[in-house]
């Protein structure tokens, strides 16, 4: 039984004489996208377009596991990228699905609401000529008069909307209705919905995330361009000339651990500049931790990771020093036991070809609690206690020249199978100890500093995501609680007293409706009864 | 911070308590579903009575009042029932202070990691359906049917997934913890009762198209109707709270990862189980897709629940794998 029917959504257009086959298949096209059904079918689409993405290694969460996934699984790992499921959310697909969706809610909603603005000044219906169909009815006799039922009822329906209505022969009815702020909560969700997709898609257009390490010794980040950046994601309108400036400078960086080297606070000391401070060279304190980004010049900086990096200190046979620290990476998060790079050039050779010969590499382990079984170093603990690296010297050319890119944290293994770059010492080393090559130069390995990783994230409309998510429960919460109701009363005089007849329908949720109209009915009909329940 | 072990071992006997319990009142609620008469008969008393006008004037009694109940069962299944819902209460109870005495012991919330948030979710769900007989819905026999999955649900996480109390990682510390996980926690709990109830629904809707079939239970339910109510009013306050949640957890996402929304494996099934909520609310509004198809939905809604919480966090890894698990 659909008494309330919201299959309403398509105008009811007339059709124009003759018929133009065209404007009806668009006319017709557009009622079938904007009908409950199709949105209902959308919405399914949607969840199930949405799934592969969890299921399947996505780029923008994690591009190597995507490489992985592939290489694994031969033609059909290159069937599912080429249809596009390692980037579900901007796949053409998935897009399709919502933009449908956006416009079947757009072409519901236009309607609709036309609809509501006239039922805001609308009067309740007339009240039916036999209340005995309704779902819900109540008939009985009463000592009253007409007029004192009316107003009794009247009474009782405070805070409906109502009308009184003549019906001839002395016959009077009233037609209440209420929960109009249902329909109110309902067009509110839904155009909270649509306001929240257009803040998301000008988010994508005009944020920027970008990612740097920072050596927490003092060193500074300024938000200058995008080559300042290790990586660096702009969104399709970022061009990255015009990024908000600021700048950050690490001080220090502080990790606690528990006993079993869970990590318990993360803490970067850093002062940072922006605005009328750039100009004045102002330096303010701020304490990044976790869940505590820094927010300025309209962009959020956040803690996102942090490691190691050796500081290593290389003697040439002429005297001459070369000190580096550069960050190796984790490669057991639980441990931080690190891999790295360490490159460097002899200073004062200027010939290229003999350069190639000199340059030198230090790679190999870093672990900031260094256990060892053997000569096999790894790290039993987070935390900077017994640090050691176990590392090579390789000789020869880096391949710094060839102009190709290549990993901060490794050697290119290439030029090792080559022959170019070659093997000339493995050591283990504690901070102090060095190790000799063969032409007299030393390595020494210093000490230890860490470093952080922040990420610069710019997103001009998420507080208006934010607006729209607080509308749409808000809306969601209005319409889902309140119900709406009409109720009916009839008084006809009679030969003895009047008749009541009550008539009652729920236009949304009927459960619910059927105990609260018996507790109305009864006291509309037997006299006022004080109810605590309204 | 240390952990007190004694209270920590406290903690997890009063949840195995709480479990041992939990089976006592369950099995008690099978008792007076199994001496519980057929509701199959009532309705046909009801139809022969009222055969000419039962048609477009069937009355929207929203739960009958209890008496109208308790004519229909008999004296020996109300014993039981009634003693289910009091044994339910004690379990509740202790699953309650089993909580309290974990969220002490790790000098935190105690809803942390997977073991603690499976313990919230059930709580959750037991005291939905204790708050629900309370509103006189005439379903306490069903409390089986709710019992068992939080039963298995709490037996899993007290064996295969339990963790010892330990103060959380740091982008756990934040008092979004409390707030976020605390409304995913109850509101998937809640959404686990009209789960059951559409479950139920398809199972007696089966048995009315064909009697043959699964009649050893559906014999004994509440009619097609009752069950999709239940199943309708629960929802409509489990789901916006659980909209909430997942505001909340995109609030606290921007705080801690440098964005409110990444399609991170957890985010995405969240979103996906929100999604088919929404259709769940649109199907009861469309013509040709209440009843069965709604039924059908919501099941589904909450069968993905179930898989975010086991497949997405033990076997695919995200941001969100605070697991604590292996
Ligand atoms: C963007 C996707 C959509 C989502 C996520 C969504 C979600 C929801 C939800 C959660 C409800 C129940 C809460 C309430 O009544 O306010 C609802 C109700 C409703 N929606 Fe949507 N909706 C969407 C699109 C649409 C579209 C395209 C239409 C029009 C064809 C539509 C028409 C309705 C109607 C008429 C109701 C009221 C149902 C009732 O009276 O119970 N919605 N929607």
């Amino acid at each position: 039984m659909s008494v309330d029917s919201v299959e309403t959504a398509a105008p009811p257009e007339a059709t124009p004489p003759g018929g133009n086959a065209v404007l009806a298949f668009l006319r017709n096209t557009w009622r079938g996208l904007t009908s409950m059904r199709t949105a209902l079918v959308l919405l399914f689409l949607l969840a199930l377009a949405a799934m592969p993405g969890a299921l399947l290694p996505q780029r923008s969460l994690n591009s190597p596991k995507v490489a992985e996934y592939i290489a694994a699984h031969g033609w059909w790992g290159r069937l599912l990228d080429r249809l596009q499921f390692y980037d579900v959310y901007a796949s053409v697909w998935f897009s399709a699905i919502y933009l449908l969706l956006f416009l079947s809610l757009v072409g519901c909603l236009v309607p609709r609401t036309l609809e509501y603005a006239k039922s805001l000044r609308a009067k309740p219906v007339l009240t039916p000529r036999n209340l005995s169909r309704l779902p819900h009815h109540v008939e009985s006799t009463v000592d009253e008069s007409v007029p004192d039922v009316m107003a009794r009822a009247r009474q009782r329906l405070r805070g409906w909307r109502l009308v009184e209505r003549e019906e001839g022969g002395g016959t009077r009815s009233i037609s209440a209705e209420r929960g109009y702020l249902r329909e109110t909560g309902n067009l509110v969700f839904h155009f909270a919905m649509l306001g929240l997709v257009v803040a998301l898609a000008l988010g994508k257009m005009f944020s920027y995330e970008g990612q740097v390490i920072v050596l927490a010794d003092g060193s500074q980040f300024c938000n200058s361009g995008t080559l300042g950046y290790d990586t660096f994601r702009p969104g399709l309108r970022v061009d990255g000339t015009d990024l908000n400036p600021f700048c950050v400078k690490v001080n220090d960086f502080a990790a606690t651990y528990l006993r079993t080297g869970q990590a318990e606070s993360f803490r970067a000391g850093v002062e940072y500049q922006s605005g009328a401070d750039l100009d004045s060279g102002t330096w303010r304190p701020y304490r990044l931790e976790v869940n505590e980004p820094l927010r300025t010049a309209g962009d959020r900086i956040y803690l996102l990771g942090h490691g190691y990096a050796p500081t290593f200190t290389v003697t040439f046979p002429d005297g001459q020093k070369r000190t580096s620290t550069i960050q190796w990476r984790p490669v057991n998060p639980q441990t931080l036991l690190s891999e790295g790079a360490t490159k460097l050039d002899q200073p004062g050779v200027t010939d290229p070809a003999l350069r190639r010969q000199r340059q030198l590499a230090i790679t190999g382990l870093l672990a900031p609690t260094a256990v060892f079984q053997g000569s096999l170093m790894d790290s039993g603990f987070p935390d900077l206690l017994n640090p050691a690296v176990a590392v090579d010297v390789l000789r020869g050319d880096l391949g710094l020249d060839a102009g190709r890119g290549q990993s901060i944290f490794s050697v290119d293994q290439s030029l090792v199978n080559d022959g170019r770059l070659k093997r000339v010492a493995r050591a283990n080393l504690k901070p102090g100890q060095e190790v000799k090559l063969d032409d007299g130069t030393s390595v020494r390995f210093d000490k230890v500093e860490q470093w952080v990783d922040l990420q610069v994230s710019h997103d001009p409309t998420q507080g208006w995501v934010l607006v729209f998510s607080l509308l749409l429960i808000a809306g969601l919460g209005t319409s889902l609680v309140i119900k709406r109701r009409r109720v009916w009363v009839r008084a006809t005089p009679a030969d003895t007293g009047t008749v009541v007849e009550v008539g009652g329908l729920a236009r949304t949720d009927r459960a619910g409706y059927g105990e609260q109209f018996d507790r109305l009915a009864a006291e509309l009909v037997r006299g006022g009864r004080p109810d605590a329940d309204r | 911070m240390p952990t007190d072990d004694a209270l920590s071992r406290y903690s997890d006997w009063t949840y195995f308590a709480a479990v041992a319990v939990y089976v006592v009142a369950m099995t008690l609620y099978f008792v007076e579903q199994a001496l519980s008469r057929a509701p199959r008969d009532e309705a046909k008393v009801l139809v022969s009575a009222g055969a000419p006008e039962a048609e477009g004037k069937q009355r929207d009694v929203a739960f009958p009042l209890e008496q109208e109940r308790d004519v229909a069962s008999p004296p020996r299944g109300e014993r039981f029932g009634r003693m289910a819902v009091s044994v339910t209460v004690l379990g509740a109870l202790l699953h309650l202070i089993s909580l309290a005495l974990r969220g002490v012991a790790a000098g935190r919330v105690p809803w942390g990691n997977m073991y603690e948030f499976g313990s919230v979710l059930c709580l959750a769900a037991v005291t939905t359906w204790l708050v629900l007989l309370q509103r006189r819905a005439p379903v306490r026999h069903l409390g089986g049917f709710v019992l068992l999955p939080v039963v298995l649900l709490m037996f899993l996480g007290g064996t295969a997934l339990y963790t010892t109390a330990a103060p959380v990682q740091p982008a756990l510390q934040s008092y979004w913890l409390v707030i976020h996980v605390f409304t995913v926690a109850t509101s998937s709990g809640a959404l686990l009762v009209p789960g059951v109830a559409s479950v139920l629904y398809l199972i007696k809707t089966r048995n009315e198209a064909d009697p043959e079939k699964l009649a050893a239970i559906a014999s004994r339910l509440p009619a097609a109707e009752t069950l999709d109510r239940l199943a309708y009013r629960v929802t409509i306050i489990a789901f916006p709270a659980y909209t909430m949640a997942i505001i909340f957890g995109a609030i606290w996402a921007e705080a801690a990862w440098g964005r409110f929304w990444g399609w991170d494996p957890k985010e995405t099934t969240a979103f996906v189980a929100w999604v088919i909520y929404a259709a769940y609310l649109h199907s009861r509004a469309t013509a040709g897709w209440r009843g069965t198809r709604a039924a059908v939905i919501n099941a589904a809604g909450f069968a993905v629940m179930v898989f975010n919480l086991f497949f997405i966090n033990l076997v695919v890894a995200g941001l969100h794998s605070y697991a604590g698990v292996g």
